[in-house]
């Protein structure tokens, strides 16, 4: 298996790179050292921090930032810009078809127990059509390359997609620490995602409405792994930030208290699951949501972004039917290709899963964040005999890929430039249109050879750069 | 617009950290006494604790009262929730909920101020440090006491905030004068030992007038001068009579942002006509112990009625 190296180490740089390098090569390593030390420094201060579920003693930690950016053309990106577009498109038509006719189900292209048996399927939904018809209004999609022209989603986060926090400060922090790099490599600005995040939940606000609708960012609270991101975002925005206590359903509208009595919301960017959004719909327990608010919102009286049942479309095992969805709404193949993907729950598949443990990537359909994965080449013999008894009991509830050779850029050490494996998110806004920063969030696997990203593993982050060019 | 419970938090945050620093201050009257009385060690301890309102907390766990074991518990236990680290973890936990109200220089050395703390509190401090890690508490409070001051904008955030720092600040200065208002009774003062001048000098310095004081009354130590300069003073900024005109003028600008007064702004304009209209001579006939405890639990009661006033739950 070879890998693509973005940058090509060791050679001539690739076309993309072939600034910064010429700027790298003029600097100092001691004096990069020491701005890697600023970074961390910043990140602590501001207060850029996040939880790892079940680690007490490290309640807050920072996520690595690397000080080389993860470097993309703008003829690289407009091909994915496509190929993303495409896709959201799909996601909220599959949507609004499987809450609604289940015309894909009809036509036999995906199977009807996939959605039946689907904890993510919400049957309060059906029959609902959101304000301005739109379902997932802010969509992360993860994406890997393996080669020059080889880029593949590998998963669509289309519920509560969260990292654009970190996007937007690592573009500020690479501006602070190198200012004269962004005059030599011109770089396409990141920093308006809040104003179009805005103008995109401006433009689904509910009918009757009149002017500016209130907007809102609701959290599940300070004590959430993400609150830096929510707190962030209400900021930017210039909306209130909200929890659940602060809501209430008041003449039909849903409310905040404020210090001068209850205001109406109309547009409601919640970072809360769906299981917690409305006690007397959902969880009963729940106490981050607002009791009643599933009933204003099927009366049409506040837009919820992302929707309710939105998790549907981004289930691991509805992934694997994505060329089919896109297909079958875009009347088009997909541009961007789905990783190849076998069900387990197809006995076939698995079979040929069980064969193959050592090669393959498997993960648990409702798993999130790398935990519950088995990563089949760095795994050890035993470790994969475990695993294959979990999965023959319960196959349904996995799905296997092969081990893609992700492409890796180098990151900043004690050493030198090294090479480490690479993954981006860009962030999409689906309302009136369609709107795409230029750029995303880079994970980088920290420990050589990993190909696991994810934070709470051990992942850190890049700048992404897209150029101007 | 402001959330209920934002204004809440910059309340609460606020009082916090006026506590924080107040404290400090307290335990750094406590150690000179302690330095220079060993004697009394014991006894000046055991009253700073009443004064911070945690004698009974303490005494849970403890029998002893010197110098190591009260410092501790009142500079970091945990325990302890009104100590130096319970109160800068309250405060930024507070300030972390409202982080989008506080503008960056706020928020920022709120943050650096707990992770300094943190790091110095996190063992036990030796008495030869004590003196270091007090100078950094009131340094850090001071620090975001100046980025609040000079950054935030005059709205109903910032009168949220000045109000749980008055409040906070009103009931230390009454709790601090309450625990040593013998010393200042005019019976005791007759005796004018050299032991009443130290405890007078305890009170004003733990509160940061003493070298004020010397300004407004040229060293005079009157307990009559002492008592009217921590509670009728209107200049001087730790007096009962200058918090409640902080908490006026705040409430007042609320009303008319909001164009509306509430019963908390009664019960505050109340008390403040009490202070002004007050002489020293009427609060010692009336009783300094019984004129003290009533204000304390006026002005519990004075923030109860803020909270349910502005929706604060």
């Amino acid at each position: 298996m070879t890998t693509f190296d973005e940058m090509r180490l060791g050679g001539q740089a690739r076309p993309p790179y072939e600034g910064y390098s010429s700027w790298f090569e003029q600097q100092d390593p001691k004096r990069l050292n020491q701005k890697a030390g600023d970074a961390e420094r910043v990140f602590r201060r501001t207060g850029i921090t996040f939880a790892v579920y079940g680690d007490a003693e490290a309640a807050e930690r920072l996520i690595p930032f690397d000080i080389v950016p993860r470097i993309i053309s703008g003829k690289e990106w407009r091909r994915l810009v496509q190929g993303i577009e495409q896709r959201v498109q799909a996601l909220n038509a599959f949507l609004d078809d499987i809450y609604h006719r289940q015309e894909i189900l009809r036509a036999g292209r995906i199977p009807k127990e996939i959605i039946a048996n689907n904890a993510a399927f919400l049957p309060e939904m059906i029959g609902v059509r959101p304000p301005g018809g739109v379902y997932t209004h802010i969509i992360g999609v993860d994406i890997v390359r393996t080669g020059e022209n080889d880029f593949f989603v590998l998963e669509d986060n289309a519920r509560t997609p969260s990292g654009v926090s970190y996007m937007l400060e690592n573009r500020e922090t690479m501006m602070q620490l190198f200012p004269e790099l962004f005059q030599q490599v011109k770089v396409l600005p990141v920093e308006n995602y809040p104003q179009l995040l805005r103008e995109s939940l401006k433009a689904v606000k509910p009918q009757g409405c009149e002017g500016t609708p209130t907007i809102a960012v609701l959290t599940p609270g300070s004590f959430n792994s993400a609150f830096f991101e929510h707190a962030f975002l209400a900021d930017q925005m210039g909306v209130e930030l909200v929890e659940g206590s602060d809501l209430r359903v008041v003449d039909g509208h849903v409310a905040m208290r404020t210090t001068q009595g209850f205001k109406k919301i109309d547009v409601l960017y919640r970072r809360v699951d769906d299981d917690y959004l409305d006690p007397l719909t959902f969880r009963p327990d729940s106490v981050l949501g607002v009791p009643g608010i599933m009933d204003v919102y099927r009366a049409g009286k506040i837009a919820i972004a992302n929707a309710p049942g939105t998790g549907i479309a981004d289930d691991k095992a509805i992934y694997s039917y994505m060329p089919e969805i896109v297909e079958f709404y875009t009347g088009r193949k997909a541009i961007l290709q789905n990783v190849p993907t076998w069900r387990c729950s197809e006995p076939d598949s698995l079979a040929y899963v069980l064969d193959h443990l050592e090669e393959l990537v498997v993960k648990e359909v409702h798993g999130s964040g790398g935990y519950g994965m088995l990563v089949g080449p760095a795994a050890s013999k035993k470790e994969r005999a475990a695993f294959a008894k979990k999965l023959a009991a319960k196959p349904a509830n996995y799905i296997a890929q092969p081990t893609l050779a992700l492409s890796t850029c180098p990151i900043f050490t004690s050493k030198g430039l090294a090479p480490r494996h690479v993954d981006l998110r860009p962030f999409v806004l689906v309302s009136d249109r369609i709107r795409i920063v230029p750029g995303g969030l880079t994970r980088v696997a920290l420990k050589k050879g990993s190909l696991v990203v994810n934070s709470s593993q051990g992942g850190g982050t890049k700048d992404t750069w897209v150029l101007d060019d | 617009m402001l959330l209920g419970r934002s204004a809440n938090g910059l309340y609460w945050m606020h009082r916090y950290i006026e506590r924080a620093e107040n404290m400090a201050r307290l335990v750094d009257t406590g150690l000179r006494l302690a330095l220079t009385q060993t004697g009394m060690a014991a006894d000046e301890w055991a009253s700073v604790l009443t004064s911070a309102g945690v004698r009974n907390l303490f005494e849970q766990d403890h029998d002893t009262f010197d110098t190591a074991t009260v410092t501790n518990f009142l500079l970091r236990d945990l325990k302890n929730p009104s100590s130096v680290m319970s109160s800068m973890e309250t405060a930024r936990m507070n300030a972390r909920m409202v982080r989008t109200a506080l503008t960056r220089e706020t928020w920022e050395s709120v943050n650096e101020a707990w992770m300094a703390l943190t790091r110095m509190l996190r063992r036990p401090v030796g008495e030869q440090d004590l003196p270091l890690v007090l100078d950094a508490i009131k340094r850090e409070t001071a620090l975001i006491r100046g980025a609040f001051h000079g950054t935030m904008l005059r709205n109903e955030i910032f009168d949220f905030a000045q109000i749980g720092t008055m409040i906070e600040r009103a009931d230390n200065t009454a709790r601090i004068l309450d625990v040593k208002y013998y010393v200042l009774l005019p019976s005791v003062a007759w005796v004018g030992s050299s032991l009443d001048n130290h405890q007078w000098q305890t009170i004003l310095r733990s509160v940061s007038a003493l070298r004020s004081y010397r300004w407004t009354y040229e060293g005079d130590y009157q307990p009559t001068n002492i008592a009217h300069y921590l509670i009728l003073n209107r200049r001087m900024p730790r007096s009962l009579i200058f918090c409640y005109q902080g908490i006026n003028e705040s409430l007042g600008y609320l009303a008319d942002e909001y164009g509306v007064r509430h019963a908390c702004h009664e019960m505050a304009s109340a008390k403040l006509e009490k202070l002004r209209s007050a002489s020293i001579t009427d609060v010692f006939d009336e009783g300094l112990h019984e004129f003290l405890k009533d204000f304390i639990r006026d002005t519990g009661a004075l923030g109860d009625r803020i909270a349910a006033d502005f929706r604060f739950y």
